[in-house]
């Protein structure tokens, strides 16, 4: 029979633990309001962004050749993956799939006979691919945005990014992060950064856009615009990722803390019904013992 | 003077304003223009400076940018800006120690790279001084 007093203690602990995880959760839940409106405070940049470089890529096409930034090397042998991931752990699923599915895009990319190398934001992603591919990792940011995620943690990435690119290091460079949905569901996105490719939709919406519109001045001209404005845009999406990331992660984890405190919820329940039985049981086996003494006499 | 533009100013991290306005002055990188309703289509980049904005024949605000992009249609000036700071709510004393602590990294920077980097830094530091003394004469 079940110790009462090991009983005791064992509901007690669950007790504290469900404390804990359901205090986690709504720091979780106000960390999570926090970075969706900082998400969404960056959104206007990054469209604006998005609008005049659409407009200056239909009018640089015609001249030929572009910046390298936007043309690429013409090769693809040599790739660069960025993977986001958290710094700290208890957030369900969110760094193992993001470690997942970089596993599954090296194990695809080193299979078409390609190099990887890997640039890791975050301390789980490292830890986890460290076992594996420890040769593979060129760098790794740490305290990425512990207190309030800012640019200049983006453009201090980006341009490490792009010293690389610059000294030729890799040919195409992805970012691997965690898009947020909603609370509940975060998508692993896989995006192309550099070469900047212009989304084709986007390109073509606002082609049609802009033979109505009259056609710009630039000063100085396209190129030395064009070749200001692709490294911030370079650091915009590293950014907008990051943003991305940090959201998803609050969403993760909040998930993640409001089960875990139903679950200790659920413990509890079934523990004190076993304590309770078994106190009963206890009381009926003296009660037995009280009466069979008496009718022995 | 019926017709207003549209002014958007834009940081990374937020929207700092959007509002119709009758003229904008940028400092473009070759040399300040002015939007009013009307304007030809232009993108331009920004140097680090001052923006104005006029209502009237007055200037209602004044922020400072530390560079980046414009974007001028006939009904809209839309600026990208890396980082804004309305000039009023500079401190003297900080951006002084600034420039200070820039000088010094000038000194200490071995590189090429580096070297510009901080360059690039100081220029927008002098940029941020000018614009407080430029305040303090205009009013």
């Amino acid at each position: 029979m079940p110790n009462l007093k090991d009983l005791k203690l064992r509901i007690d602990s669950v007790k504290s633990t469900q404390k804990i995880t359901s205090a986690m959760k709504m720091v979780a839940a106000s960390k999570l309001r926090r970075a969706q409106e900082q998400a969404e405070a960056a959104r206007p940049f990054a469209e604006r962004m998005g609008r005049m470089l659409s407009s200056l890529a239909v009018n640089v096409q015609g001249g030929g050749e572009g910046p390298k930034l936007m043309t690429g090397t013409g090769s693809d042998q040599v790739q660069l993956l960025v993977v986001i991931s958290s710094d700290r752990g208890l957030c369900g699923a969110f760094n193992g799939s993001i470690v997942r599915e970089t596993r599954r895009q090296i194990q695809r990319l080193q299979a078409e006979g390609k190099t990887v190398k890997l640039l890791t934001v975050g301390r789980k992603a490292r830890d986890q691919l460290r076992r594996d591919y420890a040769s593979l990792i060129v760098e790794s940011y740490e305290d990425v945005g512990r207190r309030k995620l800012s640019f200049a943690d983006a453009d201090r990435i980006a341009k490490r990014v792009l010293e690389m690119y610059e000294a030729g290091d890799y040919d195409v460079c992805s970012v691997i992060y965690n898009q947020f949905k909603s609370a509940i569901s975060q998508v692993v996105t896989l995006q192309q950064i550099v070469p900047f490719a212009v989304p084709e939709t986007a390109a073509a919406v606002e082609g049609a856009a802009v033979e109505a519109k009259p056609v710009y001045e630039f000063e100085p001209d396209e190129e030395q615009i064009l070749a200001e404005l692709l490294p911030r845009n370079l650091a915009i999406q590293v950014y907008r990722a990051l943003l991305e990331s940090a959201a998803s992660e609050q969403g993760a984890r909040m998930t993640a803390m409001d089960n875990a405190t139903r679950n200790a919820g659920d413990m509890i329940n079934k523990l004190t019904i076993t304590y309770n039985r078994t106190r009963q049981a206890y009381i009926t086996k003296e009660l037995i013992e009280i009466i069979s003494g008496a009718e022995a006499i | 003077m019926a017709d207003k533009v549209e002014f958007e100013l834009v940081s990374p991290e937020k929207l700092l304003a959007s509002q119709p306005v009758d003229m904008v002055v940028v400092p473009g990188t070759e040399g300040d223009f002015g939007v009013l309703a009307g304007h030809a289509p232009l993108i331009s980049t920004v140097r680090p400076g001052v923006i104005d904005v006029y209502e009237g024949d007055r200037v209602v605000d004044r922020v400072f940018v530390a560079g980046g992009f414009a974007e001028v249609t006939e009904t809209r000036c839309t600026v990208l800006a890396e980082q804004a700071v309305p000039v009023a709510e500079i401190d003297r004393a900080k951006a002084e120690q600034e420039l200070k602590d820039l000088g010094e990294d000038l000194d200490d920077a071995k590189t090429d790279a580096e070297k510009a980097e901080v360059e690039a830094k100081l220029a927008v530091a002098r940029a941020k001084l000018d614009a407080i003394g430029a305040g303090s004469t205009a009013h």
